[in-house]
């Protein structure tokens, strides 16, 4: 099923994009957002549940306080205002995942609002600044996960019955949703992708949420439209659901520009509906039309009290905001001695928090930049993955760092260390002592190696007895092979310099 | 006039999951235009400036700290399940997408 | 030792502390009873004769071991079965609850169980607790003890019927529109609504959550007064729960000491479609206190009249939500799973399956009245009523202490009298509506027989939020007073079954 598409250029040359996208994050808590059970992902099925958040007869809710600061939080880094007073609100839908058929959420009184993020884009005609108006941030619960069985492959379409896991239903949500973004033109997919990049790292700074895509802890619906000039009347939208990664946000943005206006040149009417994304083809399908769009009966939740957050309570969470993303890159810069270009590079390729956060665990600047910015980002690239989304720790990235310092090992071997614990196969030390990448600094071991070489090689020995120090890399190199690159070079060449008497 | 109709009857009933009979239908369009009726009263108080009351007590904030408590075991919480395969509710085929 | 189910609660206790009797013998006593009588009255959907029995034993026990027992240990009580308990049947009187076994205690059940409080069973009930006669049960009404073709009351007939018919001394009630009140009234009975928030919902399966509270049935105001202590108090698993100190019942009930108090009676819930008879019974337990030297007042609560019509959006609003979870895919009844069938289409049949007819009504009711076009004149009007209501109340509690109406505009109707005709049913609730949409405590108790029907005539007493204590001060003064004049309680001169 795959829609007429107009070429990109032909899109921006005829009409004027207007999205509009609503972030689902779920938070870090402890506990879910009613209940006092675990949040903890990818445990077995039905093993963190209890009354309420199976929604057994009874029960009842009861608001986590952490919860509720963290949505505060997320809303003051987006410059939104703190309701005085707001209320939960049941949004009424039968759904096998939603135990009670409502979700418990916000509804005309979110807890925070009217905010705005500036986003910086590089563009080939400089930076460009987008400040993208946030509507809302507001609270609500996740809902169940649901497997299919029988039929095509796990799709729900087509599929003879479905298997229902509630570990997920209850867990804390924040969704924040944008204003129509206006004034993006050609770049509305870079936009998008900025924003929700930006968020993320905002949400990573206050330390809310791990913010994993791949895991749906931060999950993106994306609504475009367009219109014949930027001073128009706004087309008809339609809504991307779960589009879960930042490159997808970015082609699924593009994918309906160029869809939508090869509908509106051959004179069709775009419909208001939902549409799913497909990562694998990069395509957007029809889902539900306004026409079938559930009446949701939306009435203040009864079990749970009003949210009246005093002034000192908001004040004070504001005051200990983390720095905004945009001058903490600035104040990193400065402080790691970067120029534009280097710290450009560092931010495009999604380093700096993991880069940070490596020099943080002891690294040295340059010793994280090289990593991440090196082999990392190779593997990432491969992977299709953010760099922070490959299987390897900062504190990882750190300690390797460490091994090579204190010449345990060296670059070649610290390659295949990180390959080791990309693929799973443990911690640092663990890859190392599996595969035995120690270098040989056992100095008897590497004595006889040396002894060796020199033996081998008088003619150049004698050079180096000889004053000719620079000589001595030929028999350094010669160890080397004879080690199979487990010694440390370094090492090597101070105790040649030693037995020839230059040291 | 009726203040409700069989047709939005129908149309409730499908909203609220209910697969109401045709006698059922016809019975109850009647009772609840009757009832509509009666309950309509409350538009007879002049009350724009009114708040609306949803709790009946004047609590706020009230909060639980965020600690894990134990729940229910994995056949506690499957243990009033009509149908049950791989410690999952089973539950027939979906057709609706998730709202 | 006298029979042991004519005795109070609070002689109970007595006897099982001093060991003039034990808790076994106590329960096994009133097991004999429902036994007996309970294939006529049906009070009870689920009798839970080794849990109770054991729950005795250990109560026994502990006294032999000389561990300090409450105010209500080794007492028995019924259970109206909208609370869960764990591993016992809990269907709240409808079929789409089959088979159900909790996995957990409701609050009001654990602090029970905490109390060694011996619970006997479940007692029956309009399904979800809607209705005012139990014949909304899917498992078949109770019958009043007073006159078994009559209803007794609803929703919570069931635990009105077991303490009006000796089967246990004290029961449990929901009040959402009165509940608790009106079976009293209509069996010759004390029952008590709290003020909301003033007992734990955790674990009472919602009919309409800022409208719900437990509360206690009993014999005397002083044994409800004793149940009310054990139950209530702060819970954090209820957001609603208040935490506030439980009002002083106990020492209220004890003292009966109405000196000083001021009545007022509250014009908009008398005349037309009150009995003559319970209007008479009324003024003549008014004139009682007026004679103890009480003053009374007339006050009027002019948004009185609409708090019906605000109750019937409320309420049905609240249930469609809350009756949404029964669906046939977690617990409960499924129906028309043939392998086939979509989760849309099973969800539909096992609801179109599971529920009775009233409960039908009232979520299409509640569907309408939320539905997008009609929330603001049905559920936003419905809303601010409330509020006008609230400070009804308010207004009155400037001038007295306690409201005074009688419970039910009538005494108990014949089975099937008016069980297809919704409003007529509903009409049963009109005086003790009022205090549910505004939160306050309510009580009614005995205050004689109707002269056309010689059936039991409720008095109901308001009063403050978290002023429940009023009730039982006042409530406690009137039963003795009608005491010396009849010379014993009321529901002594019920027909021996």
């Amino acid at each position: 099923m795959t829609a007429d598409l107009l070429a990109y250029d032909d899109v921006v040359e005829a009409f004027d994009p207007v999205l509009g996208l609503e972030v689902h994050v779920e938070l870090g808590t402890a506990s879910k957002m009613f209940c006092g059970c675990s949040t903890t992902f990818g445990a077995p099925p039905n093993t963190q549940v209890c009354p309420t958040c199976l929604g057994l007869p009874g029960s009842l809710p009861a608001l986590n306080a952490v919860a509720v600061e963290s949505a505060m939080k997320i809303g003051l880094a987006l410059n939104t205002q703190v309701a005085d007073w707001c209320r939960f609100a049941r949004k009424n839908y039968f759904y096998p995942d939603m135990p009670k058929n409502f979700q418990t959420s916000q509804y005309d009184e979110p807890i925070c609002f009217d905010g705005w993020l500036d986003v910086d884009l590089e563009t080939p005609e400089g930076v460009q600044r987008h400040r993208i108006a946030i509507e809302r941030a507001h609270m609500e619960e996740d809902t169940g996960k649901s497997s299919h069985v029988g039929g095509a492959t796990g799709r729900i379409h087509g599929a003879d019955y479905s298997l229902v896991d509630y570990n997920r239903a209850g867990i804390p949500l924040i969704e924040i949703v944008t204003k129509p973004i206006e004034g993006t033109g050609r770049y509305a997919p870079e936009v998008a992708r900025a924003y929700v990049t930006a968020l993320r790292d905002i949400l990573r700074g206050l330390g809310v949420s791990d913010v994993k895509m791949e895991q749906g802890s931060l999950r993106c619906d994306v609504n475009v439209s367009l219109r014949a000039s930027r001073d128009g009347a706004y087309g008809t939208r339609s809504e991307t659901k779960n589009v879960n990664s930042l490159r997808s946000v970015e082609r699924a943005v593009r994918y309906e520009m160029q869809r939508q206006a090869a509908v509106l040149s051959s004179g069709g009417r775009v419909v208001q509906e939902t549409r799913h994304w497909h990562e694998d083809t990069g395509l957007t399908t029809p889902g539900r039309s306004k026409e079938q769009a559930e009446d949701y009966r939306y009435f203040p939740e009864p079990d749970l009290v009003p949210i009246a957050p005093s002034r000192e309570w908001v004040d004070k969470l504001r005051a200990e905001l983390p720095e905004p993303p945009r001058l903490h890159r600035k104040r990193l810069q400065e402080a790691w001695g970067l120029s534009d270009l280097e710290m450009a590079a560092v931010v495009n390729a999604g380093a700096l928090t993991p880069i940070e956060q490596t020099v943080a665990a002891g690294a040295s600047v340059a010793g994280a930049r090289k990593w991440w910015l090196g082999e990392l980002a190779r593997v990432a690239n491969e992977r299709g993955l953010a760099v922070d989304e490959l299987p390897i720790s900062v504190a990882d990235v750190a300690r390797v760092e460490a091994l090579v310092g204190d010449g345990r090992i060296n670059d070649k071997l610290a390659r295949q260390v990180i390959e080791g614990v990309l693929a799973g196969q443990g911690s640092p030390d663990d890859v190392v002592a599996a595969r035995g990448l120690e270098v040989v600094s056992d100095d008897a071991a590497l004595g006889a190696a040396v002894d060796a070489a020199i033996a081998a090689n008088e003619d150049i020995a004698d050079k180096v007895r000889g004053g000719k120090v620079a000589a001595a890399g030929a028999l350094v190199g010669a160890v080397m092979k004879e080690t199979r690159g487990q010694a440390d070079a370094a090492k090597v060449r101070e105790l040649i310099l030693a037995k020839l008497g230059q040291a | 006039m009726p203040s409700i109709t069989r047709a939005e009857v129908e149309h409730l009933a499908r909203l609220a999951r209910i697969d109401l009979t045709d006698d059922e239908l016809d019975h109850f369009a009647g009772q609840l235009d009757v009832i509509i009726g009666a309950v309509a009263k409350v538009a007879e108080v002049a009350a724009e400036d009114v708040p609306p009351m949803s709790h009946p007590e004047p609590l706020t904030n009230v909060f639980r700290a965020d600690e894990v408590r134990p729940g229910l075991t994995p056949e506690q919480a499957l243990s009033g399940a009509p149908a049950v395969e791989d410690q999952k509710f089973r539950v027939p085929r979906i057709l609706g997408e998730e709202p | 030792m006298s029979d042991l189910t004519r005795m109070t609660a609070a002689e109970l206790a007595a006897a099982v502390a001093s060991g003039e009797t034990s808790a076994v013998e106590v329960t096994q006593a009133h097991l004999d009873r429902i036994e007996a009588v309970d294939e006529r009255v049906h009070a009870f959907l689920h009798v839970d004769t080794d849990g109770a029995l054991s729950a005795a034993k250990a109560v026994d026990a502990a006294r032999a071991a000389g561990e300090q027992l409450g105010s209500l240990t080794g007492v028995p009580l019924a259970l109206k079965d909208v609370l869960t308990m764990e591993g016992i049947p809990t269907t709240c009187g409808s079929r789409v609850l089959d088979g159900w076994r909790p996995p957990y205690d409701a609050t009001v059940t654990r602090r029970l169980r905490d109390a060694g409080v011996v619970i006997l069973g479940k007692t029956n009930m309009d399904e979800f607790a809607m209705g005012s006669s139990t014949e909304h049960s899917a498992y078949g009404p109770s019958h009043n003890p007073w006159d078994l073709t009559r209803i007794p009351g609803g929703s919570g007939g069931g635990s009105a019927a077991a303490v009006a018919a000796y089967e246990a001394p004290l029961a449990i009630g929901t009040d959402t529109g009165g509940s608790i009140r009106q079976p009293a009234a209509v069996t010759g009975t004390v029952g008590v609504k709290p003020t909301y928030g003033g007992v734990s919902r955790y674990g009472l399966v919602a009919l309409a959550s800022s409208l719900d509270q437990a509360g206690p049935c009993a014999r005397t105001v002083l044994d409800a007064a004793l149940l009310h202590a054990v139950i209530a108090g702060h819970d954090p698993l209820d957001s609603t729960s208040l935490d506030a100190p439980v009002p002083p019942v106990v020492e209220a009930a004890r003292q009966a000491d109405v000196r000083g108090m001021r009545i007022g009676l509250v014009k908009e819930l008398s005349g037309e479609g009150y009995q003559a008879g319970v209007e008479q019974r009324f003024r003549e337990a008014v004139g009682l206190l007026e004679e103890m030297g009480v003053e009374t007042v007339d006050v009027s609560c002019p948004h009185f009249p609409y708090a019906l019509a605000a109750y019937y959006l409320v309420l049905p609003s609240e249930a469609s939500s809350n009756l949404a979870k029964f669906d046939g895919m977690r617990y409960g009844l499924r129906s028309g799973d043939d392998g086939s069938r979509s989760v849309e289409e099973v969800m539909a049949l096992t609801r179109e399956a599971g529920f009775g007819a009233e409960v039908k009504r009232r979520i299409i009711l509640g569907t309408y009245a939320l539905s997008s076009g009609y929330y603001d004149a049905y559920y936003g009007q419905a809303q601010k009523v409330r509020t006008l209501i609230a400070r009804d109340f308010a207004a009155a509690f400037e001038q007295v202490d306690v409201l005074l109406s009688p419970t039910a505009p009538t005494t108990a109707f014949l089975l099937g009298d008016k069980l297809d005709d919704p409003l007529a049913m509903y009409l049963n609730d009109i005086a003790t509506i009022p205090a549910n949409l505004a939160g306050n405590p309510g009580l009614s108790l005995p205050a004689g027989l109707a002269p056309e029907d010689g059936l039991p005539v409720g008095l109901q007493v308001m009063a403050p939020a978290l002023a429940d204590d009023r009730l039982y001060r006042l409530g406690a003064a009137l039963e003795a007073a009608l005491l010396d004049r009849w010379g014993h309680l009321l529901i002594e001169e019920a027909p021996a079954l």
